[in-house]
C-alpha cells in the first residue's frame, strides 16, 4: 500500500499518539535468488534499487546491508550538496544530482528536508583565489549557477566570521545558492519505502562475505543468511568495497580512511548558508535543531576503525575558532567517523568490471552524500542496460589504465 | 592517536609521523613489455585489506628515516615495526581479529588497549 504523508496523517496520528503509523518498510526474509542484489543499504544503494524498480521495471531485487539502513555513512555525513566542481565530467554528475534532489520530497512524497541556503567556498591566499575564479567561470560555462563574493558581501552574509585578524585572512569565496544541506536519514528512509513499496527486499543485519564467480560470470553472495544467487550484483559499500571487490577478485584503486564530522550543542540561529574552507580545512553548517554540524579531514593512514584521529578533529576545532571566535566556549556533543573509500583523482567509479554481472559504485571519498540521488540513478541504468548512462561514462575502471583520470583532487572546492 | 615505535628513536607520538602507504610494493623491473594495465596497476593499485597490513612510515619529525610497519587496519593496533632492510614478517605470527571479510571486530575501534 502506497503510504502517504500529509497534515492530515500528521494531526490524525498525533490524537493516537503517534503509536499507529504503519511500518515503512517490511523486513522480508531473503529469497533464494534474485535478478539484481545491491550490497549495501545507504543512500546510493537504496536509491539504486529505486531506479531500478522505477525507470527500468526490474521487480525481483534485494538491497542486503549488514547494520541498519543508512547507519554506514549516509548517517555520518555533514549533509552537504552543492555541485560546482571544475572539470566537465564531475560538474555534469553533481549537477544532475542537485536537479533530481530538487524535485525528491514531491517525487517521494517524504520530506528529505533539502535546504537550498546556499554554499559558500572560501579563499584565503592569492593562489586559491585564482583557482576558485577559474572553477567559478567553468561552473558558468556549465550552466551551473556560481559566483565570486567579495570579502564584503561574505561579511553581510555571515556577520560572525572573523575575516581579518587571522593568520590566512578571508579575501573571497564562490557561492552556489542552489546548494545546501538535506536530512541524511530521510533520503535512505525515502528511498527504502518507496522501494519496498515497488516489491524491492530490503534484508537489514545481512552481511555479504564473499562474491562468487564462476568462469567470469557472477553466481551469488555468500552472506550471514546463507548464500544468494544472483544474475546481477551492484556494490556500493563504501569503505568495504573494497574488501568484497578482492573476493571476487578484483584489485580496486581504493584506499579506505576514516572522514571526521562533529556537532555541537544546539544553539539559536546563527549562521544561515553552509561555509567551507579549504585551506584552513573547516567547514559548517547549522542543523534545524540548532546544532552547528562541522566537518573535518581524512587520517592520513588507511583504517577501518570508525572513529579517527583525535589530531584531526583537533586541527579543525582550531580552525572554526580562528574563524568564527564566537565559537570559541561551545561544547562539541558528538564525533564521528565514517570510512570513505578514496580513489587516486579524487573521482567515483561508477562501472561495471571485467566479470559479468558485476558493478561497482565506489570511490566517492569524502563527498559522496551530495550525490547520492544522481548515483544512484545513473548507476541504475549502468546496471539495467549493461553499459554506462553518458553521464557516467567517465566514470569507469578502464580510466586507471588510459590515464584520462578526472583529476579532482587540487580542482574540488575543498580538498582532503 | 596512535603511539609508533620507531626502530630508530623508540616509541614517540604519532603526530611526529607521516605515512607513507602500503609497504613492499614492487616496481615492474623492466625485464619484460608490460602493457597499460598492468603499469595503470602498479601506479594507482594498492593493497586495502581489512585486517593485517604492511605499511611504511617516516619520522618527519624526528630522524626523518623511513621504515616497515605491520598493522591490523581494523583495530590500529601496531603489532611490529622494522627498519626497511629487515626481512617482513610473516603475517601468520600474528592473529587477526577480523573474523569476517566485512565485519567488525568484536574489541571495536581501538580499543584493544583497554582489553589488555
Amino acid at each position: 500500500m502506497k503510504k502517504k504523508y500529509s497534515i492530515f496523517s500528521l494531526a490524525k496520528n498525533a490524537l493516537s499518539g503517534h503509536k499507529d503509523w504503519p511500518k515503512m518498510w517490511r523486513s522480508p526474509e531473503p529469497r533464494e535468488f534474485y535478478d539484481v542484489i545491491i550490497i549495501g543499504g545507504g543512500g546510493h544503494g537504496l536509491g539504486t534499487a529505486y531506479y531500478l524498480a522505477k525507470e527500468h521495471g526490474l521487480k525481483n531485487i534485494a538491497v542486503i546491508e549488514k547494520g541498519w539502513l543508512g547507519g554506514g555513512n549516509t548517517g555520518r555525513n555533514t549533509t552537504i550538496i552543492r555541485s560546482n566542481y571544475l572539470w566537465d565530467d564531475s560538474a555534469h554528475l553533481y549537477e544532475h544530482s542537485l536537479k533530481l534532489w530538487e524535485n525528491l520530497s514531491s517525487e517521494l512524497n517524504y520530506n528529505v528536508m533539502f535546504s537550498q541556503r546556499g554554499v559558500m567556498n572560501l579563499a584565503h591566499n592569492e593562489h586559491d583565489i585564482k583557482e576558485i575564479k577559474r572553477r567559478v567561470s567553468a561552473n558558468n560555462l556549465n550552466g551551473i549557477d556560481s559566483f565570486w563574493l567579495s570579502k564584503e558581501e561574505i561579511q553581510k552574509k555571515v556577520p560572525i566570521m572573523n575575516t581579518d585578524n587571522l593568520r590566512y585572512p578571508v579575501l573571497g569565496a564562490s557561492y552556489q545558492p542552489r546548494g545546501g544541506v538535506a536530512r541524511h536519514d530521510a533520503i535512505a528512509w525515502g528511498f527504502a519505502m518507496r522501494a519496498d513499496e515497488m516489491g524491492v527486499d530490503i534484508i537489514q543485519n545481512c552481511e555479504a562475505h564473499q562474491i562468487r564467480t564462476k568462469n567470469g560470470t557472477i553466481e551469488g553472495v555468500e552472506t550471514s543468511k546463507g548464500f544468494l544467487r544472483a544474475n546481477k550484483i551492484g556494490v556500493v559499500a563504501s569503505g568495504h568495497t573494497g574488501v568484497l571487490a578482492e573476493s571476487a577478485g578484483i584489485r580496486l584503486p581504493l584506499q579506505s580512511k576514516p572522514l571526521q564530522a562533529l556537532v555541537s550543542e544546539p544553539i539559536k540561529p546563527i549562521i544561515d548558508t553552509v561555509v567551507m574552507s579549504s585551506a584552513v580545512h573547516a567547514y559548517v553548517s547549522q542543523s534545524d535543531k540548532g546544532e552547528l554540524v562541522i566537518g573535518a579531514g581524512t587520517d592520513s593512514y588507511n583504517s577501518f576503525t570508525q572513529r579517527g584521529g583525535f589530531n584531526i578533529i583537533e586541527d579543525t576545532i582550531r580552525a572554526m575558532v580562528e574563524l568564527y571566535p564566537v565559537f570559541g566556549k561551545m561544547k562539541m556533543l558528538r564525533q564521528w567517523g565514517g570510512i570513505v573509500d578514496i580513489c587516486p583523482d579524487a573521482s567515483p567509479i561508477i562501472s561495471k568490471c571485467d566479470i559479468e554481472g558485476l558493478f561497482f559504485n565506489c570511490g566517492w571519498g569524502t563527498g559522496g552524500f551530495k550525490a547520492t540521488p544522481g548515483s544512484a540513478n545513473v548507476f541504475a541504468h549502468t546496471i539495467a542496460k549493461n553499459e554506462p548512462h553518458q553521464i557516467n561514462s567517465a566514470f569507469n575502471l578502464d580510466r586507471f589504465a588510459s590515464g584520462r583520470l578526472v583529476d579532482e583532487h587540487g580542482a574540488a572546492a575543498v580538498a582532503h | 592517536m596512535l603511539i609508533i615505535n620507531c626502530p630508530y628513536c623508540g616509541p614517540r607520538d604519532q603526530s611526529e609521523f607521516s605515512n607513507g602507504g602500503e609497504a613492499h610494493v614492487k616496481r615492474p623491473d623492466g625485464s619484460k613489455e608490460i602493457g597499460d594495465r598492468e603499469w595503470g596497476e602498479y601506479v594507482f593499485i594498492r593493497a586495502n585489506p581489512k585486517g593485517l597490513f604492511y605499511e611504511r612510515w617516516v619520522h618527519t619529525h624526528g630522524c626523518r628515516k623511513w621504515f616497515n610497519c605491520v598493522r591490523d587496519t581494523s583495530t590500529d593496533e601496531i603489532l611490529v615495526t622494522y627498519k626497511l632492510d629487515e626481512k617482513k614478517p610473516n603475517l601468520n605470527n600474528f592473529k587477526s581479529v577480523v573474523k569476517t571479510p566485512s565485519g567488525e571486530p568484536e574489541v571495536g575501534s581501538g580499543n584493544f588497549t583497554v582489553e589488555k
